[in-house]
């Protein structure tokens, strides 16, 4: 028998008001897995790649794993599968909290989204009972503000997944937000779910998740379980100070982006570290389903300047981004504008990586002070969270901010400000600096990520073994099996972090106890790799082409000036025709029919 | 002296594993809603929240059995529904002051904790924070009773 999946896909129609239940294509499910996999899969077959991401044309796909709700090693994530308005290329942007396992308590492995609805609705779930209802009344509230009208309208358990104003008004970055402070962030799913009229779909489900092997299973959990308590990282590290706990490691190493990527040492990076944070705002930590690592910071805010409120985050990538990318070096103002972002219900790594590129072109004289309304220079806290603000209402000069940092820049005539690869935002982690992520970011299937393969690892952390990351030698084998491994951990529904502690072997044992599959640690990394292969074919037949696997001009050809890696520049020319090798395509960056033969694809 | 469930609630992360080992162990599959013990989360407050039957000495779930389906076990201490002779009247339910005594659909039974029956508890086996132990009645309250007495044993009770 089969476990871990349920065998139900639920398809909604907005345009026809209309749903329905189809089994789930088990021969797909075997290929792909689940998640961002099988999701993709599903989108592939069903969306022309050209299409415009916000014609009713687009799909979105909420796409839980075979192991999503689940125990052993954080299993409560899904992944949202849809085109993205901001880079043009297949999306999936993952996110964990409640709602995914939810899905599958409720007895769903796919929700498929098409079309549009006339006007604004909502989607609400009980398990094999749906219901499509006018959303006016949430229409224009936060993503919170949503969720209580649903918990006391609809039910008190039930786990809901939303969008803010940010993407009802399509802000190219919007997110959707779930359990609140959740966010399935990158890559402006929420717009395309504003463009589809959805504000929000609730959940409630009572059925369970079985699994083919009861007790081979529980040993697989125990296993997992028993690596990441006894691994520094998932055990002290993330749970003490959370992701903000690489600010200090990472600025110390010299590649903390700072002043839209300017410099790499943020002189007042101890000001917004883990560290500060925990001794600060930090009221406790927070999990999602089934994870013992417990990164999430519920914190509380307290300032005059500031309602006070109880909130998430932020995290590392956001304390970067409104942070030292803005040269803003003051905790509160980062933690405000990280709420508004929730409220609003947008990527917080975008958003605030486009003011950065406003505050530069600002310095610069490009944009002039009567397009914005004030000065915006770098370090100015209040000068950021308001731009946030806008940018969440799409009022004023917010309404370029939601184009992103490219079409921003373009719009000015300087893309070269914009910090992006194929016009999404740079994490926090400088290429030029670490080799690997350089390499990472230029290939990666939906633009610059730090979630695609995670370089970082290896290169800074020395997870699972120390690299150089000066250098280039071996790093397209590296940024290879770190995205094809990542493919596999986003497929079954696990959280990434795990794989700080557990390796392939231990996703490999939990996924055939859960599936009844046979499949050995090579076959889950055949998987991956299909899986990081049909994302680049949906983007090359979406006409991103691959001259873009690229980075903009400062990390090709501005030395990095100061700091431990002074003189470093991303040495891409000398790593992408050794990737493209790797990864058996041609020296054009196109995948070969052989490779494609090899994996099942053609 | 018997062991019960003692739950930390300042320890808990609201990662619902004790629901995912609970039900997994007694149903045989990952349902939270089949789970006998309960971790509630209030994102607004930020507070997590786990209760489980707390095994009374004079249960009401067993004086309201019109079948004599509970017993509590002399030497354990356990409350535990016998299957057998439960007829699924869900008498129980409405007695139980707690909620911690619900009916199961599938098996037309009233369902609640044991203890794991003899076996190591396992939500406590997979609480992954240490909030849930599963300890001698009486370890919490010797614990504060021996950081009480440090405290007057470093004379910090003086005036």
């Amino acid at each position: 028998m089969f476990g871990g999946w349920i065998g139900n896909v639920l398809r909604i129609n907005l345009s026809k008001m209309t749903y329905a239940f189809e089994p789930l294509n088990y021969e797909w499910a075997k290929l792909y897995l689940g998640g961002r996999g099988l999701g993709s899969k599903y989108f592939m077959e069903e969306v022309d790649p050209t299409v415009d991401p916000f014609s009713e044309d687009n799909k979105l796909i909420l796409a839980p794993g075979p192991l999503t709700g689940t125990y052993g090693a954080a299993n409560g994530r899904y992944m949202m599968i849809t085109k993205s308005p901001l880079t043009g290329t297949i999306a999936c942007s993952n996110s964990g909290g409640y709602f995914p396992a939810e899905l599958k308590y409720a007895g769903i492995d796919l929700v498929i989204i098409e079309g549009k609805a006339a006007h604004p609705v909502y989607v609400t779930i009980y398990n094999n009972q749906v219901a499509i209802k006018d959303a006016s009344k949430i229409w224009g509230k936060t993503s919170d503000e949503a969720e209580d009208y649903l918990h006391s309208t609809f039910h008190r358990d039930a786990k809901i997944a939303s969008i803010g104003p940010a993407g009802e008004k399509q802000v190219l970055f919007a997110a959707i937000m779930n359990d609140k402070h959740r966010a399935a962030g990158r890559s402006g799913v929420g717009a395309v779910m504003g463009s589809k009229n959805l504000k929000a779909i609730a959940v409630r489900g009572t059925l369970g998740v079985k699994v083919a092997d009861r007790v081979k299973f529980r040993e697989a959990a125990t296993d997992a379980f028993r690596a990441i308590k006894e691994s520094p990282v998932t055990s002290a590290g993330l749970p003490a100070y959370g992701t903000a706990v690489l600010v200090n490691v990472i600025n110390q190493n010299g590649l903390l982006p700072t002043r839209n990527f300017q410099a790499d040492v943020f002189e007042d990076a101890e000001k917004i570290s883990g560290e500060t944070l925990a001794s600060t705002l930090l009221v406790r930590n927070k999990a999602c389903m089934s994870c013992m690592i417990g990164c999430a910071r519920v914190t509380k805010l307290v300032d005059p300047r500031y309602k006070a409120q109880t909130g998430e985050g932020p995290e590392y990538e956001t304390i970067f981004a409104l942070g030292s990318d803005c040269g803003v070096s003051d905790l509160s103002a980062i933690t405000k504008a990280n709420y508004l972002c929730n409220e609003y219900g947008m990527d917080p790594i975008s958003a605030g990586a486009t003011v950065a590129c406003a505050m530069e072109m600002f310095e610069k004289g490009i944009i002039p002070q009567a397009d914005i309304g004030m000065p915006l220079k770098f370090g100015d806290a209040d000068a950021m969270v308001k731009m946030i603000e806008l940018t969440g209402k799409r009022e004023g000069f917010g309404d370029k901010l939601a184009l992103g940092s490219y079409r921003l820049a373009s719009l000015y005539g300087h893309p070269e400000f914009s910090m992006t690869v194929k016009k999404q935002e740079f994490p926090a982690y400088d290429g030029r600096v670490a080799q690997g992520m350089a390499l990472e970011y230029a290939t990666s299937n939906r633009g610059a990520c730090h979630v695609r393969g995670y370089m970082i690892s290896p290169e800074i952390m020395g997870v699972p073994e120390k690299l150089d990351p000066y250098t280039t030698e071996n790093k397209a084998f590296w940024t290879k099996t770190f995205q094809d491994v990542t493919a596999v951990v986003d497929s079954v529904g696990m959280c990434l972090f795990t794989t700080f502690a557990i390796n392939i072997n231990h996703i490999t044992n939990l996924f055939t106890a859960a599936t009844g599959l046979n499949y050995t640690q090579n076959d889950m990394m055949k998987a991956g790799e299909r899986i990081y292969n049909i994302e680049r074919l949906f983007n090359l037949k979406a006409g991103i082409d691959p001259s873009q696997d690229t980075l903009p001009k400062r990390l090709l050809e501005e030395p990095v000036k100061e700091g431990p890696a002074k003189g470093m520049v991303a040495k891409l020319s000398e790593l992408l025709p050794e990737y493209y090798k790797e990864r058996g395509w041609g020296s054009d960056g196109v995948p070969t029919q052989e490779k494609l033969k090899e994996l099942n694809i053609a | 002296m018997s062991k019960r469930i003692r739950i930390e609630p300042s320890k808990c992360i609201g990662c619902k594993t004790c629901e995912l080992a609970c039900s997994f162990k007694h149903h045989g599959m990952f349902a939270p809603s089949l789970s006998r013990i309960y971790n509630e989360v209030f994102l607004e407050e930020a507070s997590f929240v786990t209760v489980t039957c707390q095994q009374c000495d004079d249960p009401w779930c067993a004086r309201a059995c019109p079948s004599g389906a509970i017993v509590k076990h002399p030497d354990t201490g356990v409350v535990e529904v016998i299957e057998e002779k439960c007829v699924g009247c869900r008498t129980c339910v409405s007695a139980c002051p707690f909620g911690m005594i619900k009916y199961v659909e599938y098996k037309q039974k009233a369902d609640k904790c044991n203890l794991c029956g003899g076996d190591y508890p396992e939500c406590v086996a997979f609480c992954p924070t240490g909030c849930l132990t599963f300890e001698e009645e009486d370890a919490p309250l010797r614990t504060k009773i021996l950081n009480y007495v440090n405290v007057v044993k470093e004379g910090r009770l003086e005036v």
